[in-house]
């Protein structure tokens, strides 16, 4: 599996840390019902097909959003968490 | 016996090369260029082995990798390496082999009982058998199975052998070097390609080496010398003989595992085995066809064997099978006898259900079938079923020829399904299976010389087209070109046991018993009767089994399907999956810059991470661990100590909006620090548990130097970055990780002023270097960092100098500490100390502790937002329900206590229900002359003063004690403030 880092190119995996779903960006606001922070925390849609997750990249320190197939295994594209690199 | 088997003037073998080896301790002799299988049958050997469950005398069925029943152990040294295929273990002097799975030995097995009572061990018979008593399960039955039924005996001492692992990357990758597989690498190599073209055989050629039919109206092996020289010319053209590629995975990636040193004796220069990962732009996969057996009773005695096999022994190792039946149902087994014939063979029948015409040089029996064989450790006779009734034919060999199935099992490595086609009785790989990799020759059912030769031309230039290159002008060379006729026979209905799987001992009746009982399914019927699950993964039994199923359940095969090919193709020895994991190899080791002074004082070291860092420091008259541990204590308590603290986590936070960060990232609020102080810091998780703890330094307005534990140093500088990169575009700040770039020692003690001020060009004193201060210093002419913090409780500074300093520091600092009645302490010391003062470590913040766990949750600042914070609220993180933080204090101040207890009620009985907590640091404090515990205990800080037991089961230690304040000296902090 080779990942395309916003930064770097395209990078073996190995060089990659895994996380999660990219749920996880989409933090709710400090007030926010309990509910939506266990959605948050906890609740995973686990999708056969398109996901968005994840991937740190080691040796340049960036957090990248990587969309995928989880049925195929088909790498779509990478963007950094936070926008445009 | 001196190989009295060979045919002479034959073979591909070196007969003015004669090598020794020995089989079951018996000398034989070789030549250079045989595989162990091919000169045991050269000397006559046809009994090898001895069969999984039933153990019945084995003998070798195939001439590849495929091989069921030639399992051996290779012996050298005390090195032992079991179920070795004979048919892929080259000849070298002094091999020594053994046969495996019988007792006493080969010849005569006692085992040989289960045979007699295969009645009762048909399939799924342990299921049936072995169910009670349940207590039996693991006392009785299986260690009796295991012992019956089986393969190769460990050596039972690590494998010393050398392994590697490598990389290689290409434009194509041709994974087979037969007909198919060269004129590909030809085309390509011309083309400019870079190539890589494996085999798993010790030369290339593929069937060409077997069959050795005429190509492009010349000998084939002469044609094949002509390619192999082109080849070899090329630069382009990597050429990996003795790699089986292994596995097809994502992106062009294959697995391939190399036979480096394995062919020959001992050889300290060579690894055993390279496991390789290939990535390729492109590959074609021309791994031929296997051919398959026919299930006829008694088929699995040590002579019957498969057709091309017995041809190529015959026509590449001079071997003499002696006199020989075939047994075909399509033309290549026709083609087999007339090629052995033309050998000087004794063909004594050729057996064919077809009505096959009657004109060939040996006698021929049309419609006809084999139904059954003799011969208890070796074939002697073999009976034909045919129109004029039974006939008993005498045979040294019985050569089967069930049909071919093509080597398509890379192309189902990512799931897909192989297709079945009528035509040729047999599955065909589909196309686009794997992305990037394309099929030519007798992988994809094009069986015919010629039809190999042009298919590899074709499916090389088809991906040279996609690679951008041109491919070069080429015509295939004229060849043999048969059409592949065959008219299905899966089994011989004639009563008796007739073997699918010869590695499994599954036969057709344990298959329509599965169906019987209701495993219809080829998958669970391959689970049921354990059908294609042994070392050969059902490659010569898989399609014959499911066409059983298919007869038995009344359907037809393509509606039945088949189980999945799953990597890898053949047998990977774990060692050379891990090649370089051994020992130091498993992980990087990281040193501290006084790691050589450490250890030439005779520091035995511990891990912590990948650090290394001192247990102790022993000095003369310490005999065990505790005497340096309480002398190191005692001195940090009463002098000084020193200890290398370089292994913390340093992370540089700058920039205009570091303190909004920081207070982001903290539990409490770091915005309010005033340069040159320092402040405890609390980092959560997102979901309320404790991260990790350490200190923020401030060393301008804005500049923040952060601390981590030796262990979260990795964990926080992600969480860090995703903390800004998801969170908080747009601020200005940047983070680095200066871990490595300084070296840092803790001074501790009361004379930890006088220490320090001894390597200072400006003294510092108790009022303008207060505790929690931070400032830059000149320390022994270097520009280091000075930090008045504490992990001991007692007075404490640390000092960081860049690391290259680090070493000559550590030696001065122990050096003038000694003069002081000090010295050096290590992890043990420092843990004592820390649970003196009742300081967590990761023991305590171990991820499933929040901040009211540790006493702490009024650390999380009301004022502003942070990572874990509204988590951290949630029902059940807070309040009597939960284990918090408490120290443990022995009635007995000498009763041991251990980490990992639990917690019980004085009289309750150790059960789950009863349990109050947990145990998770122990240390003898030498100034309370107590052994001393941190523990989690359920509703800690309401029960000081209570008692508590302390429930060892590993180590059967109770220990009653008493539940006190987790500060246990100095609970008010005088001595490291003063």
């Amino acid at each position: 599996m080779r990942i395309p880092c916003p930064c770097c190119g395209l990078r073996d995996r190995r060089e990659f840390t895994y996380y999660g779903a990219a749920d996880y960006l989409d933090r709710p606001e400090a007030d926010a019902p309990a509910q939506a922070w266990d959605d948050y925390l906890h609740n995973r849609a686990n999708p056969a097909g398109l996901t968005r997750d994840l991937w740190y990249h080691d040796p340049c320190g960036s957090w990248i959003t990587l969309r995928r197939d989880t049925l195929t295994h088909a790498i779509s594209g990478a963007e950094p968490v936070g926008g445009a690199a | 016996m001196r190989q009295d088997w060979r045919i002479p003037g034959r073979g591909l073998i070196a007969r003015d090369r004669p090598v020794n080896f020995t089989f079951d301790g018996r000398d034989h002799t070789g030549f250079q260029g045989d595989t162990l299988a091919s000169a045991l049958m050269a000397n006559g050997v046809r009994l090898m082995g001895r069969s999984f469950k039933y153990h019945r005398p084995r003998g070798v069925l195939t001439a590849g990798s495929e091989e069921p029943n030639a399992l051996v152990e290779v012996l050298e040294g005390a090195q032992k390496t079991p179920n070795v295929r004979a048919t892929m273990q080259e000849l070298y002097a002094g091999l020594s082999a053994q046969s495996q799975n019988r007792w006493p030995g080969l010849s005569f097995d006692l085992l040989a009982v289960n045979d007699l009572l295969a009645p009762f061990l048909s399939a799924g018979f342990y299921y049936k058998t072995f169910m009670w008593p349940r207590a039996l399960w693991e006392r009785l039955y299986e260690p009796v199975i295991r012992r019956a039924a089986g393969l190769g005996a460990l050596s039972m001492r690590h494998d010393e052998g050398r392994y590697e692992k490598a990389w290689a990357h290409c434009d194509l990758l041709i994974i087979g070097a037969g007909p198919a597989g060269l004129m590909a690498a030809l085309t390509a190599g011309r083309a400019g390609a870079d190539v890589i073209l494996a085999d798993e055989d010790s030369r290339f050629g593929g069937r060409l080496l077997g069959d050795q039919p005429e190509v492009d109206g010349q000998p084939a092996l002469d044609w094949l010398e002509q390619v192999l020289a082109e080849l070899r010319a090329l630069p382009n053209v990597r050429l990996m003989a003795r790699t089986s590629v292994t596995g097809a995975y994502d992106d062009g990636t294959f697995g391939a595992l190399e036979r480096v040193g394995l062919h020959l004796a001992a050889s300290d220069d060579l690894p055993r085995e390279c496991f390789w990962r290939i990535v390729a732009r492109r590959a074609v996969l021309c791994a031929g066809a296997l051919e398959r057996p026919i299930a006829h009773p008694d088929n699995d005695r040590p002579g019957v064997m498969l057709a091309s096999a017995v041809r190529a022994y015959a026509a590449r190792w001079a071997v003499n099978p002696g006199r020989v039946v075939v047994f075909g149902n399509n033309d290549s087994g026709l083609q087999a006898a007339r090629a052995l014939n033309a050998m000087g063979v004794v063909v004594a029948g050729y057996v064919d259900p077809r009505p096959v015409p009657v004109t060939e040089d040996f006698p021929v029996y049309a419609q006809a079938q084999v139904v059954g064989t003799r011969g208890r450790l070796g074939l002697r006779s073999v009976a034909v079923r045919h129109a004029g009734g039974i006939s008993e034919i005498e045979a040294r060999t019985l050569a089967l020829s069930g049909g071919w199935n093509p080597t398509l099992h890379l192309t189902c490595h990512l799931n897909s399904r192989p297709e079945w086609h009528d035509n040729i009785a047999a599955f065909l790989p589909r196309p686009g299976a794997i992305p990037g990799l394309s099929v030519a020759g007798a992988a994809r059912g094009r069986f015919s010389t010629a039809a190999c030769l042009a298919d590899g031309l074709a499916q090389a230039a088809a991906a040279l087209e996609d690679l951008g290159l041109k491919p070069p002008a080429m015509t295939p060379p004229s060849a043999e070109d048969a059409p592949y006729a065959i008219a299905p026979l899966w089994a011989v209905d004639a009563g008796g046991r007739a073997w699918l799987d010869f590695a499994n001992d599954v036969t057709t009746k344990d298959v329509k018993l599965a169906a019987q009982e209701g495993f219809r399914s080829v998958e669970h019927m391959k689970r049921y009767t354990t059908q294609g699950m042994a070392p050969d993964q059902g490659k010569s039994s898989n399609v014959a089994a499911l066409a059983v199923l298919a007869g038995a359940n009344d359907q037809p095969i393509a509606a039945t399907g088949t189980t999945t090919f799953r990597p890898p193709f053949v047998p990977v020895s774990i060692a050379a999956l891990g090649a370089g994991g051994r020992g130091t190899g498993f992980a990087p080791q990281r040193f501290t810059t006084s790691d050589a002074q450490t250890r030439a004082m005779g520091a035995p070291m511990i891990e912590a991470g990948l650090w290394y860092r001192p247990s102790y420091f022993p000095r003369a008259g310490e005999t065990t661990w505790r005497q340096s541990c309480d002398r190191e204590v005692m001195m940090v308590r009463g002098a000084v100590g020193v200890c290398d603290v370089s292994t913390l986590g340093k992370i540089d936070v700058q920039g205009p909006d570091a303190e909004r960060f920081l207070d982001l990232v903290y539990a409490n609020r770091m915005s309010s620090l005033k340069p040159g102080r320092v402040r405890y810091g609390l980092m959560l998780r997102e979901d309320g548990h404790v991260m990790d703890d350490g200190t923020c330094a401030r060393l301008g307005p804005e500049h923040f130097l952060i601390t981590t534990t030796t262990a979260a140093a990795g964990q926080v500088t992600r969480h860090l970055d995703f903390v800004q990169q998801a969170f908080c575009a747009g601020w200005a700040l940047r983070t680095a990780s200066v871990t490595e770039h300084w070296a840092q020692f803790a001074l501790a003690g009361p004379k930890a002023r006088d220490l320090l001020n001894r390597l200072l060009q400006e003294p510092v004193n108790a009022q303008d270097f207060p505790f929690m201060a931070c400032q830059e210093a000149r320390i022994l002419g270097v520009e280091g960092r000075l930090f008045r913090i504490s992990f001991s409780g007692e007075l404490g500074y640390e000092i960081a100098v860049p690391a290259r300093h680090g070493g000559a520091l550590f030696a001065r600092l122990v050096a003038e500490a000694e003069a002081l009645g000090g010295g050096a302490y290590g992890m043990e010391a420092l843990n004592v100390l820390r649970i003196e003062k009742g300081f967590i470590t990761h023991a305590e913040i171990h991820g499933r502790v929040t901040a009211f766990d540790i006493g702490m949750e009024r650390m999380i600042s009301p004022a502003k937002d942070c990572i874990g914070k509204a988590a951290s609220q949630r029902p059940g993180l807070l309040g009597a329900e939960r284990e918090q933080l408490v120290g443990l204090m022995p009635l007995d101040p000498q009763a041991e206590l251990s980490a990992g207890a639990h917690l019980y009620p004085p009289q309750a009985p150790a059960t789950r229900e009863n349990g109050q907590g947990y145990v998770t640091s122990v240390g003898y404090s030498p100034v309370l002359k107590s052994w001393l515990a941190l523990a989690f205990l359920r509703d800690g800080r309401a029960r000081h003063g209570q008692e508590i037991r302390l429930d060892d089961g590993l180590r059967g230690r109770k220990v009653l004690c008493r539940v006190v304040d987790p500060v246990f000296d100095d609970p008010d902090g005088g001595k490291m403030r003063g």
